[in-house]
């Protein structure tokens, strides 16, 4: 992560290609997080316990008969 | 990769739609406000794995389809000026004006440009002072806070020849104006979860308040639409109405703070033409006054010139749901991606353009 200017930039990994991307809108995102890009921007950080919550949920709804077949978060 | 394969499994996606089957019992329609979402229901079919009570029509999503021909004459006569750069997101290029599209006038010599982020319409006019350079900036929310920053990084950096032609729209009005209408057939939304990752979604609450439907905010992988699917089966089956969040690893009820703050700065409402849909008050965004020397419609003085959408191009019947694409005579035949009629055949979030890509095979087989 560098500052050019006064706009904060980072390199993000998208499965295997590596971009510059701005993160000015999510400036708490770190080395390791997922962040959801559009047009050069990071426009939101993936909140991990917010995932394993919904997957909870579908677990909760019976639709997960065998839990490691969905290979979850 | 993570957060993204996880909610493409199969199995997991028979499980949702299992469920989803269990618990209809009539007809219900369903409306996404995503061309990305569109993108996914054709590309993995979830119009037809769904059960045959559960009709999925596409709301008026794609930036590009909903830019109005107006804005993409003015476009291409900026465009056709010897002494301007203008650079643009690549899926307008070839959206038809009255008369032509953008290729056309780069095919002509005119100096346009593809970005596939907007700081680079900057970068481009600190690399070419002597020029004017115009950047098309259309887009819902998602889009928004990276053309805000540009332009707000030109001011700050008192580029004189940076400028840009607004053209964003806003999702709730859209919503809204479907609801409003007497024509409506929808009972069911599915949010754009990239627009409310931006803004929030509480606007949403309202909308579910005021008309008594239900919404429910949807990401863009095949599980997060069946997951969406099923919130708005089950709430319509048991006669609720609220708003739900199936896409909360990235939606956060205010939004992101920063991205709006910086929307805030530049840009104010104001009322817009939509492409196929006419004239919605506050349903859009325009320059601040304070950014008047960045606007492209005053630095240039460009007159409003009144043009009409060709009458054989049904996309206003498509873009709020009451045709599919494949109701339309021009489908497939003078109307493709290559040659298209309207905007919606030409992005990839089209909704005539998805069913083109993924429905014409069978439709050819049915015929």
């Amino acid at each position: 992560m560098e500052q050019i200017g006064d706009n904060l930039l980072g390199s993000v990994d998208f499965g295997g290609v590596t971009r510059s991307v701005f993160l000015d809108f999510t400036p708490e995102a770190g080395p390791g997080d997922y962040v959801m890009v559009h047009v050069g921007f990071s426009i939101s950080q993936v909140d991990e316990e917010e995932a394993r919550e919904n997957w909870r949920l579908l677990e909760r709804l019976g639709l997960l008969e065998e839990p490691e077949a969905g290979g979850g978060p | 990769m993570k957060h993204l394969d996880e909610y493409r499994d199969g199995r997991l996606a028979q499980s949702l739609l299992a469920e989803i089957r269990a618990r209809v019992t009539r007809p219900w329609v369903l409306m996404e406000i995503c061309g990305g979402q569109t993108h996914t229901l054709m590309r993995y079919g979830i119009d037809e794995l769904v059960p045959p009570e559960i009709e999925l029509v596409h709301g008026p999503g794609c930036p590009v389809c909903v830019t109005p021909l107006e804005m993409i004459d003015k476009a291409i006569r900026l465009a056709s000026r010897p002494d301007v750069i203008f650079v643009s997101y690549g899926d307008m290029l070839r959206v038809p004006g009255s008369q032509g599209d953008l290729f056309r006038v780069r095919a002509a010599g005119g100096d346009v440009r593809i970005v596939y982020s907007p700081m680079e319409a900057v970068r481009i006019a600190k690399q070419n002072p002597h020029r004017q350079v115009v950047f098309f900036a259309i887009g819902f929310e998602t889009t928004a806070p990276a053309n805000a920053m540009a332009i707000f990084q030109a001011a700050r950096q008192g580029l004189g020849n940076f400028s840009a032609l607004v053209s964003h729209v806003l999702a709730p009005p859209a919503i809204e104006a479907l609801l409003s209408s007497p024509e409506n057939r929808v009972q069911g939304f599915i949010a754009p979860g990239h627009v409310c990752t931006v803004v929030g979604c509480r606007e949403y609450e309202d909308l579910v308040s005021r008309y008594h439907t239900p919404i429910v905010v949807g990401g863009f992988e095949p599980l997060d639409l069946l997951q969406a699917i099923l919130m708005l089966v089950t709430q319509l089956e048991a006669g609720e109405a609220k708003l739900e969040n199936a896409y909360a690893r990235s939606v956060r009820p205010e939004g992101n703070l920063p991205a709006r703050g910086i929307v805030e700065q530049v840009f104010q409402v104001c009322d817009r033409r939509w492409r196929g849909v006419g004239e919605l008050p506050s349903s859009g965004w325009a320059l601040r006054d304070e950014y008047a020397a960045f606007d492209a419609e005053k630095v240039f003085d460009m007159e409003e010139r009144g043009v009409e959408e060709p009458a054989e191009c049904i996309s206003a019947q498509i873009l709020t749901g009451r045709k599919k694409p494949t109701d339309c005579p021009m489908f497939g035949g003078r109307c493709t991606p290559e040659n298209p009629l309207g905007a919606p055949m030409v992005s990839a979030e089209g909704a005539c353009a998805a069913y083109y890509r993924y429905r014409r095979h069978a439709l050819e087989v049915t015929r």
